[in-house]
């Protein structure tokens, strides 16, 4: 893989994820769940629960964690690893540019 | 004592309860106090008593004796003790401080410990000896290893067994005679089989069980002599004059402590050796006795329990490591597998007084027996015979007189559930404790010993007890014996009482600083009273408890809400929902019933199902098409997803059926017009039967009203059927369907108000106790039920249909697919003309992408 393919996708305007919102999103070839937090940040997870599949951007999340909808596994938002020991998922860098959501993935 | 001198110890008995002594005292430095000198009088180590039995049945080879040693001759040298081995002490001097053995030594002591055990006890009878020390040649006690090893050598010759006495010895003595091919007959003067640790009943049924092994029992059969015939034994003889002849006859009609040397040593003697709570003499502050020599608050004690617990102390006494040391006597419990079969015991055998429960079960054909006597709500005795699965539940109850569970049954066996069915300690470590989660019982002691010791805690880390919920009490078990057997101690949880995480304040106190703070979502309620910042595990409960609160006038926030709540549908394993319309009372049309067949046609629902609540679901639902569904049904939201009341089932009750004593329809409608959607601690399913006969279920429902005739009903609160079961108890009898409605509301409304977290009323009720709640809630003793009455109505007057939601969505995104990109599961959805299954799958991609497969024509 060459640095190139590192690239920034701009996935929904900002106004789409209000504070305690969060979606999925396609991100080239990978799906991402961007969380928009209470005090406005963004945060970006994979999207799919590694231990079953479960839907990560319905779960339920605080400044620090989401939780799986299916089975309660829950995730640190800020490195990915699962607080029940299991499998981590990845984090995205996300950011807000001219009034989009921005994931940067590879 | 002078430094640099040891005092020193002399233990009289090299058995289990001297040996162990000496090995608790070593164990607390007792080694740099006491030079310690044993005397045993069998020429052996230290052995274990309890493994004869299989030796004896061949299960341990008698060749290789090594594994039945505790502690073989090297251990005595290793820790620098002086061994007399086959050496009797036949007299002590007090006053000279000396013992003497049978072979010429003497030793001075500065500390004298008696554990001189117990022996065979050999009626007296004619025939039994050949002269004051030799018993006929073919008689046995089952004592020593001497006398198994001898018996063993005599069993090799001869054919036809008799044991006298059908205690625990006894049977085993018998059971391993059998496994050599003897006919083996017991015999018992008194009428029952292990009279000690059973009843009259439970005996029988052992009884029919060692029959059914081929093993000969007679009771009521008094032996009054032995016969000898060709210089050994030839039969026994009965005191009714009948004999049985046989070749080898096996004597375990009990044990007698031996006494003689503290008798002539001038030791208060009764039953045995009295002592005091340190396991001293009382005659002499230097001499003690321990084990089945001794005689502690008048009990002699024959197993092996209780002589450990009396080598604690008396260790923990002679060597100082805890002066406040004291032997307060010990609870027997035992369990035990005699001949095969599994036994159990503990405490009393039978009720002794008026009042004391006596609760038995019991089921000759299967071997199985179980009883348990209760007196003033604590465990006082417990028999199982055949399954013991619930012994360790008992013994812990025994032991530390923990709470029983109001149905007294549960105590005998397990009512649903995977919690309990083994003890802790028993359970294999992958044995799955949580099958909601998939959490093994070694998963739980994991966590432990990575240093977690709060229950929460471990419930947290593994995710066990956060599905259903109904392993929750396993859970605890596990975790309280892994931290026991870590040597520490079970954390306190000071957030147990709390409502929800993050915020440290009971249900009341929380919904009092709600109110009085006007906290309207739970963002602020988050803000204002969580010191730590917000918990994404406490905003689903808040939510609920907001709207308990404040009813419609609240600031819902779509991310305090789970999944199905924001969706109003229920997530499915493949991400996609279900969705059950209102169905009040099971009760339906066939508009409505055409309608839900053109929405599955529409929205291609690869699965349609009857639900157990008398409603139909439909399954696979993609979560986009949520509020088109919705808007084509015309129907209120079914609640199947909420932590809220669900349905009312029904029966046809009068309507149609012959046996119908009241109009069970019309009432469950009213009921589920009356209180849809309200939210709750859990989820609420209600059920109307229109006669006892209980056709909708409803005494094993969080609410079940039942007619009884003349429009009376029983209103029933508190059952299960599912991960738990419980029969329902019956809060009252009330005449007319208003005042069900009425009553059923103040129960409902008093179990939103109190009832914790996720606690559904099987468990609520219980804890608050049905007396309590029949003076709150019938007899008013509090003056609250206006006030339940009033928030009552208000909550049934806030009530909207979330399906109204569809038009106009609470936030952008509020549908959007968030599944992931994972091959769908196969659904069967019917069977073709010619048969084979159907398979379907539901179309499902990425949102922003806009990209869905649609699903399969």
């Amino acid at each position: 893989m060459t640095t190139s393919e590192i690239t920034g996708h701009a996935v929904a305007p900002s106004d789409e994820l209000p504070p305690g919102g969060a979606r999925a999103f396609a991100v080239g070839d990978r799906m991402v769940a961007v969380f928009r937090l209470r005090s406005g940040e963004l945060r970006a997870v994979d999207a799919v629960c590694p231990h079953s599949g479960g839907p990560l951007a319905d779960g339920q999340f605080d400044a620090k964690k989401v939780i799986c909808p299916l089975h309660s596994h829950t995730f640190s938002l800020a490195d990915g690893t699962c607080l029940n020991g299991d499998r981590a998922v990845r984090t995205y860098p996300v950011r807000e540019e001219a009034g989009k959501i921005v994931v940067t993935a590879p | 004592m002078t430094s640099g001198v040891k005092e020193h110890l002399v233990v009289v008995g090299n058995g289990m309860a001297g040996a162990r002594t000496v090995e608790e005292i070593l164990e607390r430095g007792g080694g740099e106090r006491f030079r310690i000198t044993m005397f045993g009088d069998e020429p052996y180590g230290n052995y274990n008593r309890i493994m004869l039995s299989h030796v004896l049945a061949g299960e341990a080879s008698p060749d290789d004796l090594g594994e039945i040693y505790l502690n073989p001759l090297d251990w005595y040298a290793e820790n620098d003790i002086t061994l007399h081995s086959g050496v009797r002490v036949v007299r002590v001097d007090r006053f000279a401080k000396k013992v003497f053995g049978n072979d010429g030594t003497i030793e001075a002591y500065d500390k004298l410990i008696v554990a001189t055990g117990s022996r065979t006890y050999f009626p007296p009878m004619d025939g039994m000896w050949v002269d004051d020390k030799t018993l006929t040649p073919g008689v046995f006690g089952f004592r020593t290893l001497d006398d198994t090893t001898a018996m063993l050598d005599y069993a090799a010759e001869s054919r036809t067994a008799v044991v006298i006495g059908a205690g625990l010895l006894g049977l085993e003595a018998a059971y391993g005679l059998m496994q050599h091919g003897h006919e083996v007959h017991v015999v018992q003067a008194g009428p029952v089989l292990m009279n000690q640790q059973l009843d009259e009943e439970a005996g029988g049924i052992l009884r029919t069980v060692l029959e059914r092994t081929g093993m000969h029992v007679h009771t009521g059969k008094r032996t009054t002599g032995l016969r000898a015939a060709g210089g050994g034994v030839s039969a026994v003889v009965f005191k009714d004059g009948t004999s049985l002849d046989c070749d080898m006859v096996v004597v375990t009609a009990g044990i007698r402590p031996n006494v003689g040397l503290a008798v002539i040593s001038g030791l208060t003697v009764e039953r045995a050796i009295v002592t005091d709570d340190q396991m001293c003499s009382v005659d002499d502050p230097d001499i003690y006795a321990v084990g089945e020599c001794a005689q502690h608050r008048g009990e002699v004690y024959g197993l092996v329990a209780p002589l450990w617990e009396q080598a604690v102390v008396l260790a923990e006494h002679l060597t100082g490591t805890n002066p406040k040391a004291a032997y307060h006597g010990s609870r027997i419990a035992t369990k035990l597998k005699v001949a095969g079969v599994d036994v159990a015991s503990m405490g009393v055998k039978g009720p002794e007084r008026a009042d004391d429960e006596f609760v038995r079960f019991a089921e000759p054909k299967r071997g199985v027996y179980k009883s348990v006597v209760i007196r003033d709500g604590k465990l006082i005795g417990a028999m199982l015979l055949g399954d013991t699965k619930k012994v360790a539940f008992l013994t812990q109850s025994f032991d530390r007189g923990l709470p029983l569970p109001e149905e007294r049954v549960g105590m005998l066996f397990e009512l649903g559930g995977p919690s309990e069915e083994q003890g802790a300690a028993e359970m294999d470590d992958s044995v799955q404790v949580c099958n909601c989660n998939g959490v093994a019982k070694g998963d739980l002691v994991a966590c432990v010993r990575a240093g977690e010791h709060s229950v929460a805690g471990c419930m947290n880390a593994t995710r066990a007890g956060k599905g259903c919920g109904a392993c929750t009490p396993l859970v605890r078990d596990i975790v309280e014996w892994a931290v026991a057997e870590s040597g520490g101690e079970v954390g306190v949880d000071e957030s147990a009482s709390w409502y929800v995480p993050a915020i440290p304040m009971d249900k009341p106190t929380l919904i009092a600083a709600i109110r009085e703070q006007n906290l309207r979502s739970v963002s602020a309620v988050l803000a204002a009273l969580a010191p730590e910042g917000e918990d994404a595990g406490a905003k689903m409960p808040l939510t609920s408890l907001l709207r308990v609160v404040w009813n419609g006038e609240f600031v819902n926030e779509n991310d305090a809400r789970f999944i199905n709540d924001r969706v109003h549908a229920n997530i499915q394993r493949d991400g996609t929902f279900s969705v059950v319309p209102q169905i009040k009372g099971g009760i339906t049309t066939a508009a409505e019933l055409r309608r839900i067949a053109d929405v599955a046609d529409k929205y291609s629902v690869p699965m349609i199902k009857i639900t157990g609540g008398q409603r139909i679901d439909l399954l696979g639902v993609r979560k986009e098409d949520l509020p088109g569904v919705w808007a084509d049904l015309d129907m209120p939201s079914g609640y199947a997803y909420g932590k809220s009341f669900r349905t009312v089932k029904s029966c046809v009750g009068t309507d149609y059926c012959r046996f119908g004593l009241g109009d069970s329809t019309t009432l469950a409608v009213r009921l589920e017009q009356t209180y849809q959607g309200l939210e709750s601690p859990a989820k609420m399913k209600l059920a109307v039967a229109g006669c006892p006969r209980n056709c909708s279920e409803a005494l094993v429902k969080d609410v079940g009203v039942v007619a009884v005739g003349d429009d009376r009903w029983d209103l029933v609160i508190g059952g299960a059927a599912g991960a738990s079961v419980r029969r329902g108890d019956v809060l009252a009898t009330v005449t007319g369907h208003d005042e069900v409605v009425r009553l059923a509301g103040v129960f409902m409304q008093y179990y939103r108000e109190n009832g914790k977290w996720l606690e559904r009323t099987y468990d609520f009720v219980p804890r608050v106790g049905l007396d309590e709640l029949k003076a709150i809630l019938v007899a008013d003793r509090d003056g609250i039920v206006g006030g339940l009455e009033e928030r009552m109505q208000a909550a049934v007057d806030a009530y909207r249909d979330p399906w109204q939601d569809g038009p106009e969505p609470s936030g952008p995104g509020q549908f959007a697919n968030n599944l992931p990109l994972v091959p769908l599961p196969i659904v069967p959805v019917g069977r073709a003309p010619d048969g084979s299954l159907q398979a379907s799958s539901a179309g499902r991609g990425p949102s922003a992408g806009g990209v869905f497969e649609g699903a399969q024509a």
